[in-house]
């Protein structure tokens, strides 16, 4: 393998989405399930990550909490990638105004700090899953418009793109065969960034209380609650971070070995 | 110059207008009755929510409410805190300035390390090194800054038992107890865009000592430590300076989170507690001025480009 970082990337994401999804079935515990004789374990062969105040299994909890990250973090990527990338191919496309227009809105979104404009629209639709994801798919939209728009403008102008137009090729098949398959790259490696950063999103709105409510285990929020007896027992605290630390340097890994992988220009720029 | 400093002025215009119409229509977006959520689903009759719907402004069309409220907050007026009364401009005057102060600390203290490291790297680069910088840099990126800060409190309190590291004290009071209490946040905040901008830096080192000026700085004999820092450093800084601009916004998101972790009275427990609140006047202020600030320091930023790169007048 030419790119060593690329396989180590690929292998951490995929082994922990594997992690994630089949995480109710390879958990050695219930995530909710307290053993009341064991609060506050530092590691034992028993319980692999030790357990919190409630006597929780901290592998099991980190496993479920890795379940609600990846799923949160995926499907707001996805909406923000279908909603922005399209909007940015949209202003491409139409050019003058309706680019002028739909670009400048996206400066505007862009204009806010992620995270203040997340915890605005957490705000507005109130704490939870469902507001967590909506928020970080509304702040990534402007990321994909902005970085779509710019390499689709520059294919609508090929010789290529200008040939499938003469020939009469439908504007489903110049989407479909000509401009999608050359904007992959640029998807690939947006997405596997955004959603590294995205997991630090989720992270931050749950530690502050705004993401996935209890009981339901989440990564971040694992990290608020175990500060609480951070010095008597720093286990909970140190997996729940660790495991986010992870998860997203895998994903980062992935978007940046992909990068120097797909976009010959940069190759040798680190 | 002059021509390129307007075109700046008018882009900031149309995005201020824009986010302030954004921040306006929070209120508005709130699913349901806006004013009997604010008020809770608890027993307020119908009284109050009409009276809170009437100092809200609720009641009219919404381009009207628009102009008035933006008439108001030009003023100075963003409307006055639901529980406690006062004008939201005053609870969020006393807090702001000590997320500005750490978000500065951090930028300052990122900026400070990133130099030396950039161009540390830069001169590194074998393969390994290559491999080395990477890795060590998007670990550095991708570390959660509030888990830092809850690891960094955890070891120096283990450490250093009966030092003071978390709570706030004002700097009139006690500028030593002050800046003991400042330093682990700053530092958890500043090593994410530590490595980000070390890392930037490194990259245009590295293609600024390959450019033909740096060749004729040698050939006439220049010093090699004159040729790093003063021929190659001043183009390399360009790019980091705009990127050290960018990532103030984040670091000001940032420190909403870590304040948490430091119990510091800051910007981002006002917002969270007026969360919890439904203080959405004050939330909706909050936001208003923080981006807006952010919008303002991007503008520096890109006028401080401009100055130094007269490539960029032209556009």
């Amino acid at each position: 393998m030419k790119n060593p970082l690329l396989a180590i990337g690929l292998g951490l994401v995929i082994t922990l989405a594997l992690l994630a999804a089949l995480a109710p079935w390879v958990s050695p515990f219930d995530p909710n399930a307290q053993d009341i004789l064991a609060r506050l374990s530092a590691p034992t062969l028993r319980h692999a990550l030790g357990t919190d105040n409630f006597g929780r299994d901290v592998a099991s909890r980190i496993l479920a909490g890795l379940r609600v990250l990846f799923a949160v973090s995926s499907a707001s990527v996805l909406a923000a990638l279908l909603l922005g990338g399209g909007l940015g191919l949209l202003a491409a496309w139409r050019g003058g105004w309706t680019e002028r227009v739909l670009m400048r809105a996206m400066d505007v979104m862009f204009a806010f700090p992620i995270i203040l404009l997340a915890i605005g629209v957490v705000a507005v639709l109130g704490p939870g899953v469902m507001g967590t994801a909506i928020a970080i798919g509304v702040v990534y939209t402007p990321i994909f418009a902005r970085s779509l728009r710019a390499p689709a403008r520059v294919l609508l102008a090929s010789d290529q793109i200008e040939a499938a137009r003469a020939t009469g090729c439908t504007i489903r098949r110049i989407l479909l065969r000509h401009l999608l398959p050359n904007l992959l790259p640029v998807i690939l490696v947006q997405a596997s960034l955004s959603l590294s950063t995205s997991m630090l999103v989720e992270a931050s709105l749950s530690f502050l209380g705004l993401g996935t409510q209890p009981p339901t285990a989440s990564l971040g929020r694992m990290l608020a609650e175990s500060r609480a007896f951070l010095a008597l027992c720093p286990w909970p605290a140190l997996f729940s971070g660790l495991a986010i630390l992870i998860a997203a340097f895998g994903f980062n890994l992935l978007g940046d070995g992909l990068q120097d992988r797909l976009d010959p220009r940069l190759r040798g720029r680190s | 110059m002059i021509r390129a400093v307007a075109a700046r002025l008018a882009e900031l215009a149309v995005v201020a207008l824009g986010v302030s119409v954004l921040v306006f229509l929070m209120i508005h977006l709130i699913p349901g009755d806006a004013a009997q959520v604010m008020l809770g689903a608890a027993d307020v009759g119908a009284v109050e929510v009409a009276a809170l719907r009437e100092r809200l402004g609720l009641d009219r069309p919404l381009p009207v409410q628009f102009a008035l409220w933006l008439w108001h907050a030009l003023q100075g007026d963003l409307g006055t805190s639901l529980w406690t009364g006062r004008p939201v401009l005053e609870e969020i005057a006393g807090r702001a300035g000590i997320t500005a102060e750490l978000t500065a600390l951090a930028l300052g203290l990122a900026m400070l390390l990133a130099i030396p490291a950039g161009c540390v790297m830069a001169a590194l680069r074998s393969g390994a090194a290559d491999y080395t910088v990477r890795i060590v840099s998007i670990i550095g990126v991708t570390m959660p800054s509030f888990w830092l800060g809850a690891m960094l409190l955890l070891v120096v309190s283990s450490a250093l038992p009966g030092v003071a590291v978390i709570g706030y004290v004002p700097f009139a009071d006690d500028p030593w107890g002050h800046a003991q209490r400042m330093i682990l946040p700053a530092l958890s905040l500043a090593l994410p865009v530590l490595a980000a901008l070390s890392r930037i830096l490194r990259a245009s080192m590295i293609e600024a000592l390959g450019q033909d000026y740096t060749r004729t700085a040698r050939a006439k004999g220049v010093a090699e430590w004159r040729v790093v820092a003063v021929h190659a450093l001043r183009n390399a800084l360009i790019p980091f300076v705009t990127s050290a601009g960018i990532m103030a916004g984040y670091l000001f998101g940032g420190s909403v989170v870590v304040e948490q972790v430091f119990a510091i009275p800051g910007l981002g427990r006002l917002m969270v507690g007026a969360i919890a609140e439904r203080n959405y006047p004050l939330v909706q202020a909050a936001i208003l001025l923080a981006t807006l600030t952010f919008v303002g320091v991007n503008l520096l930023v890109d006028l401080l480009y401009l100055a130094i790169d007269p490539r960029g007048r032209r556009a």
